[in-house]
Formats: structure tokens, C-alpha cells, sequence
């Protein structure tokens, strides 16, 4: 006992000193933190009292009552979640156009960069890539608008390729669709981003050795089987840490393409789980309830993130926590 | 043995590398073609179909149409002011905060640094945050468009690792030369970061420009605080089902009424062609960073 008020002691005169040069530090910081702490209380305001919300999903929300005054009701809302048809419905949309939309958009941007690698002269090489960031800069309204153009069954080109080439007899009514939403989702996405995400996949390409290549050529691998064999293998770690961070927003994959590209024809398969809580949450005023689906989107977030990290951390040893 | 000429093998894969190559070109490059000339192209030739990457019947008659709508103008008002106003703003926030991040003596560093990462992670989600500006009586007022998406995590350590690189010995002397900490910032970091600053830049302003989603949730009834993106949607989405709730306003109603089509493609020229003109002076900048980024997180 007296061992332990003596160490107390001694700790806490060296602690007064650590205060008192904390306070003098700040003092002479005081730009540092004039500069920084508006920008803590903004994240804090927008960013983390929005979390604050999630105790609506356990009341009988009413936005006139305060905190104190609302009724509390437990996990009734995830209960009537978890029997709703639309909730596996919304829920089974999401999964097919992310993996549908993970696949693609892993597979096709790695091989345009390693096809853009293999152009040697520089100046056609800028002006394609140039070309394909174009329509990562436009909005998804933009994107829509120009897409449902295209798809049309009046002149439209994909319709007039088709029948041209004789593969359909007739055009195809691509958005009135419900069994192509997903399809149609999934190409829009790779048209809009592929150009955008050869990006980092040439810069890995750009930082492994040429002495590699070098090396290949003396020992006469083709040009393919320097892709395979070196290539490839260099940007194996970029690729898998953007594995991982891709699985971790699997399930949040937002509602835009899906608000803009959907109409009621297609409602069965474009309503997804963020869709879902806005046309139940806020389209109905239903706010505890859009609270839940928003906390189960939030939940199987982190549980797939770190699931992911795990099994690719034994795999392979690369992990990004 | 090979030294001298090219094996078969190789040159096959040169001709397949530049045919995929063009058709990727083509597939991206023709939808915008496309759209230009039936923008340009006489409204009721246009229906006829069969135009491709040029007008048949040159006109700028759907452009006149679209701008004789005062909707229109107010629109591109707006969208040219939040562009403008949050683009500085935030370059302002990320930079302030990114420079006082890189300060390894700052003692809120790791706090700081912490609480500013954890959001790129964690949100609460679409209905606590529309409840919490319906709140802070942000519905209906400009503002909504500016604040809450000033500071982003991703910005500030984009920029953050850009400082990083600048030799700390610079800091140091202006120091010495009596500059405090925010003079540090404004005269020496800041002209210091301009790439950096460039390529977040053109993030914000895109962001800002492309953004819609936000008119729709807070602003879709204020008439003089809709953006040319919302009013684009509205179009849009009104003639591409014909069936839908959209209670037109009375733009979007004689829109429908005269020719649909080509009006919706000029004025998604008239949304595009501000990004169209920036993007490319910016590109090398934008490399950078994206790259630079992608490394460090």
C-alpha cells in the first residue's frame, strides 16, 4: 500500500511538470491549433455525429420529440427487416451487381494497363489515355443520359451493331429489361471507370525493373510470356491490397447508377440496399427503419473487410490493417 | 538467332495489343460523338435516325432552345458558384489541416491524424445525416452544398504526404526569419504545394460540378437553388420512362413537348464540356497524385 502511494507520488509530480510543458507547448502552437481544431469540430459535426443517429434504429423515431422523449423499442425495426421480401430482395441486388462489378472491374483495367504498357510510341499512348479518363469526369447523370442513348431501341448503336451484324433480328428494349439491369450496370461502370484505373496499375507497371525484362529477352520469352511471367507477378501486391479494399465496400455500393439507370420496369432488380432505405426510409418518413438498413450496411461492411484482410493475410501475406 | 528480326509471335501480339487498344478508343470516345452531333443536328431530321459522329442538318437551334429557359441559366449560375466557392473553400480546409499533419512537433498530430482517418471508414449512413442537416436548418439554403463535404480525409493526406517531401530545413529558416507558423503555411508550403493543390482541385471542383444528389435530397423545391446536374436528371429521367412521378416543372414539361432528344443531348453537352476543357491540362498533375496517394494509404 505504501509502496503504491509513494509510485502515485512519483508519478504525479513528473505529470503536473508534463501539463504545465503541455500547456506552454500550446501556447507556442497556438497556429497550429488555431489552424486545425475548426477543421475537428467540422468532422466532428458532420462526420461523427451522424453516428449518434444509429440510436433512432432502436426507437419509434419522431423527429418532434427529443432524445429523451422517444419510445424505445429494441430491435423491433431489424426484426421487420429481417421478414421483409424486399429487404433480401434490395440485398440480393447489391451482392449480384458488386461481385458482378468486382470481377469486371478488376479484370478489365489490369489488362488495358498491361496492353497500354506495350505501346511504344508515347504520344499514341498519351492520347488513348486521355481519351479513356473522359468519362470518369462526367457526372452519372451524364453517364445515364448517354447511355440509355445508346441502348435505345430507336438508333440506337448497340441495337443497330447488334441487328448490323446480324445477331438479333429485331432491337432489344435493353432498360425495360429487369434480367439485363445487372449486365447493363455492370458494362456501364467499366465504360465510365476502366480508363480512370489503369492508373495505378501503370504505376506499379512503371516501378518494376527493366533489368527483368532484360534478363527475359536474353533467356527468349516472347513478348506474352514477359507479360506473364514478370509483369504480372509486379503488380500482384497493388492488386491485392485493392482486392481487399474493394471487398470491404462490397455491400455499400451506393444507390446513383442504380437511381439513374432504373425505372419502374426494372424495380425487381435495380433497388439496392442504400436505395432501399431511401425509398423506405425517406420516400415513407420511415426514419428508424432506414436507420436499420443503414447500420446492417455499415456491420457487414466491417465484417467483410476484416474477412477479407484475413483470408488474403494467410494466403499471401499482404494485408492492409 | 533473334536478334536481328522481330519472331512471328511478337508481332502478333503487337497487331492484337493496338487493335484492342482502338477498340477501347472507339467504345469510350464514339457515345460523346454521338451526342455532340445529334446536339448540333436539326431536331426533326435527327428522328430519322442515322446519325453517327457527324450532323447532317448543322443547327444550333437546341442549344438556342435549352438557354431561352431562364430554369437553365439560374442552374448554371449555381452550379458555377458552388464549383467555385467549395472548390476554394476546400483546398483552404484540406491544405490548413494537412500542413499542420505534417508538422511532426504538432502535439494534436496523432489525435488529429486518428479522428480524421476513422472517417474514411465510418459513417452513419444516408437517414442519420439528411435527420442531422434537417437539424442544423441547412435544408433549403446554399450552404448545404458547400459545408458538409468540405473536409475530406482522403484530400488532406493526399496533400499531407505531398508536404511531406518538402525539406523541413525550409520551415526552419522562415522560422528564424521571425515567420510564425501560419505565415509558414500561407508564404512558403502553399506556393510550394501547387501540384498537390492542383490535382485535389480539380477533385473538388468535379465533385462540386457533377453532384446532384444533394439538389434532389435538400434543394429539389427551392426553384432558384437547383443545380444544371439536377435539372439534367430531370430531364432525363422524364423522358426516358415517360411514366414517371416527376411533377414537371415547366421546363422540364416543354421539353418533353418539343423534340426530347436532342435538347437532352445539348444540354448534356452543356453539362460536359466545362470538365471536357479542364481534365486534360490537369492530367499529368492528377497521375501524380493518384499515385502518390494509392502508395502511402
Amino acid at each position: 500500500m505504501k509502496a503504491v502511494t509513494a509510485e502515485v507520488a512519483k508519478i504525479d509530480r513528473p505529470a503536473k511538470k508534463k501539463a504545465s510543458r503541455f500547456f506552454s507547448t500550446m501556447l507556442q502552437q497556438r497556429y497550429l491549433y488555431l489552424m486545425s481544431i475548426p477543421f475537428v469540430i467540422w468532422v466532428f459535426v458532420f462526420s461523427y455525429l451522424p453516428l449518434w443517429g444509429w440510436t433512432m434504429a432502436f426507437q419509434k423515431f419522431k423527429p418532434a420529440k427529443s432524445f429523451f422523449e422517444q419510445d424505445w423499442v429494441g430491435f423491433d425495426y431489424f426484426k421487420e427487416l429481417f421478414h421483409d421480401d424486399t429487404f433480401f430482395q434490395a440485398l440480393r441486388n447489391t451482392l449480384a451487381m458488386s461481385v458482378m462489378g468486382l470481377i469486371a472491374g478488376f479484370t478489365i483495367p489490369i489488362i488495358l494497363a498491361i496492353l497500354l504498357n506495350e505501346v511504344r510510341q508515347q504520344m499514341f499512348k498519351r492520347v488513348v489515355q486521355t481519351i479513356s479518363y473522359l468519362p470518369h469526369f462526367v457526372s452519372w447523370v451524364v453517364a445515364a443520359g448517354i447511355i440509355s442513348k445508346m441502348l435505345s431501341t430507336d438508333n440506337g448503336v448497340v441495337n443497330e451493331v447488334l441487328v448490323g451484324l446480324h445477331l438479333i433480328h429485331e432491337p432489344i428494349q435493353f432498360m425495360a429489361k429487369g434480367n439485363l439491369f445487372w449486365s447493363i450496370v455492370t458494362a456501364s461502370d467499366v465504360w465510365k471507370e476502366t480508363g480512370w484505373n489503369t492508373i495505378i496499375y501503370l504505376a506499379a507497371i512503371a516501378g518494376i525493373g527493366p533489368e527483368l525484362y532484360e534478363a527475359a529477352r536474353v533467356d527468349g520469352a516472347s513478348r506474352l510470356q514477359q507479360v506473364w511471367h514478370i509483369t504480372l507477378p509486379g503488380i500482384r501486391s497493388t492488386i491485392i491490397i485493392l482486392i481487399i479494399i474493394s471487398i470491404g465496400h462490397l455491400i455499400s455500393i451506393g444507390f446513383e447508377k442504380q437511381f439513374l439507370l432504373g425505372n419502374n420496369l426494372v424495380r425487381d432488380y435495380s433497388q439496392t440496399l442504400d436505395l432501399y432505405a431511401l425509398n423506405y426510409g425517406l420516400g415513407m418518413g420511415r426514419y428508424s427503419f432506414g436507420t436499420a438498413i443503414n447500420i446492417f450496411n455499415s456491420v457487414v461492411s466491417v465484417i467483410l473487410l476484416f474477412t477479407a484482410n484475413g483470408i488474403f493475410k494467410k494466403i499471401t501475406k499482404e494485408s492492409i490493417i | 538467332m533473334a536478334a536481328s528480326g522481330t519472331p512471328w509471335s511478337d508481332r502478333i501480339f503487337d497487331i492484337v495489343v493496338y487493335v484492342a487498344i482502338l477498340l477501347v478508343t472507339v467504345v469510350t470516345l464514339y457515345p460523346f460523338l454521338n451526342v455532340l452531333a445529334i446536339s448540333l443536328n436539326d431536331s426533326t431530321d435527327s428522328v430519322k435516325g442515322g446519325i453517327t459522329i457527324y450532323p447532317r442538318q448543322f443547327t444550333l437551334k437546341n442549344y438556342d432552345t435549352i438557354f431561352a429557359f431562364s430554369g437553365l441559366l439560374q442552374g448554371l449560375k449555381i452550379s458555377v458558384l458552388r464549383t467555385v466557392i467549395g472548390t476554394v473553400l476546400g483546398l483552404i480546409s484540406s491544405s490548413m489541416l494537412a500542413f499542420t499533419l505534417s508538422r511532426v512537433d504538432f502535439q494534436g498530430r496523432k489525435f488529429v491524424s486518428t479522428f480524421l482517418a476513422l472517417t474514411m471508414y465510418v459513417s452513419g449512413g444516408l437517414i442519420p445525416f439528411y435527420i442531422l442537416i434537417k437539424d442544423l436548418h441547412m435544408m433549403g439554403t446554399f450552404a448545404v452544398y458547400v459545408l458538409p463535404g468540405l473536409v475530406s480525409a482522403f484530400n488532406v493526406f493526399i496533400i499531407r504526404s505531398f508536404i511531406d517531401g518538402i525539406p523541413y530545413a525550409l520551415q526552419e529558416s522562415a522560422k528564424l526569419d521571425g515567420a510564425n507558423d501560419f505565415t509558414i503555411y500561407w508564404r512558403v508550403i502553399l506556393p510550394l504545394t501547387k501540384p498537390a493543390l492542383a490535382t485535389i482541385a480539380l477533385f473538388l471542383a468535379v465533385g462540386q460540378w457533377n453532384s446532384w444528389f444533394d439538389t434532389f435530397l435538400y434543394n429539389a423545391s427551392k426553384d432558384n437553388l437547383t443545380t444544371l446536374q439536377y435539372e439534367l436528371m430531370k430531364v432525363i429521367q422524364s423522358t426516358q420512362t415517360n411514366a414517371d412521378n416527376f411533377r414537371g416543372r415547366n421546363m422540364v414539361e416543354v421539353m418533353a413537348s418539343i423534340s426530347p432528344e436532342s435538347v437532352k443531348m445539348a444540354i448534356t453537352i452543356i453539362v460536359t464540356v466545362p470538365i471536357l476543357v479542364v481534365y486534360p491540362f490537369l492530367q499529368r498533375y492528377f497521375v501524380k497524385g493518384m499515385t502518390l496517394g494509392a502508395v502511402k494509404s
